[in-house]
């Protein structure tokens, strides 16, 4: 990607601190490291207790993707040492290429767990849909995995596809979810599957006349009707959350409940950060059960 | 008796002109957004290369993602005519295969050329023209060098990402950890050639194999079909991105 372009797929990274709470009064402190094939998350617990998190962009190298990601979490608790951390679960595509942590755990038992945490035990399905794949999971009320399903062969449906389409169109990812609902009358989903040829639909789409917030509502209804496919297949119980970068995309998630048929649970928390505080709350359970880090 | 075979594609669109049974003219032209235009084109470029007159066309066929669009003209589907342009290059070919820009198909052909079974990939980038050309972008490197440069490499990295847009990714992390050209490009056609042999599978590969459409003029391609399916018996004809029209003139021909 020309560095001169404008990045329009470019999200926000952020990190965060919990003014509530000190890390000093924390007795142990657990960290979960998220490397996902588009963003990484560092989350720090103490005792279980969320003190501070970071969210960002994973680059070319996973295990400098992890470091960055923990060094921005630790930027926002500004003082506390590296070496304060009890222990650190590794999880997403890049699990093993954490270089502090402990041990990995998949992404599918994290999320679960995250969610859990994120929206309460009453969370029964949990849809995941990040950068590269897509996963219905069902958990019980502690957030175990009881079933789960994933696509991560193909990009459609997953936020690297939507981000294609916005550095197609020239809308900023941030933007899309609204815009896309700026339209008179709801467009046919765009009717390919593949990303590449949705690509040249939507160039198709538009040479017809076709407004950028039409083009953008069409290509939502078929993310929407892609994962619904796959919700389909798992099929769902309520409590039904959902976490990941796409929660945060009102256009694709609120064309999708309605074929849920259920109401989607709310939080303020970030979604993308589900899975890196599964991670860390299995770390400080880890360490309860005395199977934490020898010192 | 003089029959225009037309195949109007997701990529370009081919008219071949077919007297008695012998090609006498081709023309291509980019599939434009007015597919009519492109179709008539296409049909003036092969007139012209056959020195007849549009008028002289006894029988039109028609085939390709745009076929409806195709006046005055019998339809004939992809498979037809791709099963008919196989028997017609080669008799003895008992499977048929024909990889496009945007779809891919693969269908087993009996001694008459009629398909028998057959199997479409017409959802999917991987295994279609359209991958190479997004990993030619992907790598900078124009669409026509990557065949050539995959042959000058030996190595087997495998590509984890099945998805185009995934791939892309992958190219990219392979440009960072300084794998080289011709080594990424060799990855690349080893991927989009197991693909279409996975396909071709499902058919059955056992005699000889005709192999058209754009992607077979690409040399490393066919060499890593040819390995995938430990086959000697690949045959591309010349100019396989004209199989297709051809398949529609004969097919359009034997209906009078």
């Amino acid at each position: 990607m020309p560095e001169d372009k404008k990045e329009f797929w470019r999200w926000a990274e952020s990190n965060w601190k919990n003014p509530d709470l000190n890390w000093e009064d924390a007795n142990i402190i657990t960290v979960g490291v998220d490397v996902g094939s588009v963003s990484s998350q560092a989350v720090i617990m103490g005792d279980g207790k969320m003190l501070a998190y970071g969210n960002m962009r994973t680059g070319s190298e996973s295990p400098k993707s992890a470091v960055n990601a923990f060094n921005f979490a630790l930027d926002a608790l500004i003082d506390m040492p590296e070496d304060r951390m009890d222990y650190c679960v590794g999880t997403g595509y890049g699990r093993v290429n954490v270089p502090f942590a402990d041990r990995p755990i998949t992404e599918i038992a994290c999320h679960a767990r995250g969610a859990n945490f994120i929206y309460g035990p009453e969370v029964r399905t949990v849809l995941d849909v990040g950068g590269q794949d897509i996963k219905v999971i069902q958990c019980d009320e502690k957030g175990k995995v009881t079933n789960f399903l994933m696509n991560d062969k193909c990009a459609a449906g997953t936020g690297r596809g939507m981000e294609v389409l916005a550095d197609l169109l020239g809308v900023s990812i941030n933007e899309v979810g609204e815009r896309s609902f700026k339209v008179k009358e709801e467009p046919r989903a765009v009717s390919s599957t593949c990303v590449v040829y949705a690509k040249s639909e939507a160039t198709g789409l538009l040479r017809k006349g076709w407004t950028t917030e039409e083009v953008l509502a069409s290509y939502c209804r078929a993310m929407a009707e892609r994962i619904y496919a796959l919700i389909e297949r798992v099929g769902v119980v309520p409590r039904f959350a959902v976490t990941g970068g796409m929660a945060k995309n009102r256009g694709v998630i609120d064309r999708l409940m309605p074929m849920v048929g259920l109401e989607r649970m709310t939080t303020t928390w970030d979604t993308q950060i589900a899975g890196a505080m599964g991670a860390a709350l299995f770390g400080y359970a880890l360490c309860q059960k005395g199977k934490g880090r020898k010192k | 008796m003089i029959a225009a075979g037309i195949d109007c594609g997701a990529k370009s669109t081919k008219t071949v002109i077919l007297k008695d049974g012998k090609i006498i003219g081709k023309g291509k032209v980019l599939t434009g957004f007015d597919l009519d235009k492109s179709i008539n084109e296409s049909v003036a470029a092969a007139c012209r290369a056959a020195g007849i007159a549009e008028k002289d066309i006894e029988r039109r066929g028609g085939t390709g993602s745009g076929k409806d669009s195709i006046k005055g003209a019998v339809i004939i589907n992809d498979i037809k005519a791709m099963a008919r342009a196989a028997h017609f290059y080669s008799p003895g070919a008992r499977t048929a295969v024909d990889v496009g820009a945007e779809e891919g198909r693969a269908a087993q052909i009996d001694e008459q050329g009629h398909p028998v079974d057959f199997a479409i990939n017409e959802k999917c980038a991987a295994g279609a023209g359209a991958f190479i050309e997004a990993m030619s972008r992907a790598l900078e490197t124009p669409l026509e060098e990557m065949g050539p440069l995959a042959l000058k490499s030996d190595n087997e990295i495998p590509m984890n990402a099945q998805c185009a847009i995934f791939a892309e990714s992958e190219v990219v992390g392979l440009i960072h950890a300084n794998t080289e050209k011709k080594d990424i490009s060799k990855a690349i056609h080893d991927a989009i050639a197991g693909r279409v042999v996975s396909m071709v599978r499902r058919v059955g590969a056992n005699e000889e194999v005709v192999v058209m459409g754009g992607v077979a003029y690409n040399p490393a391609f066919i060499k890593a079909m040819q390995t995938q399916l430990n086959i000697d018996k690949v045959h591309i004809p010349d100019d396989p991105e004209f199989g297709a029209a051809v398949g529609a003139a004969i097919a359009a021909g034997e209906q009078l």
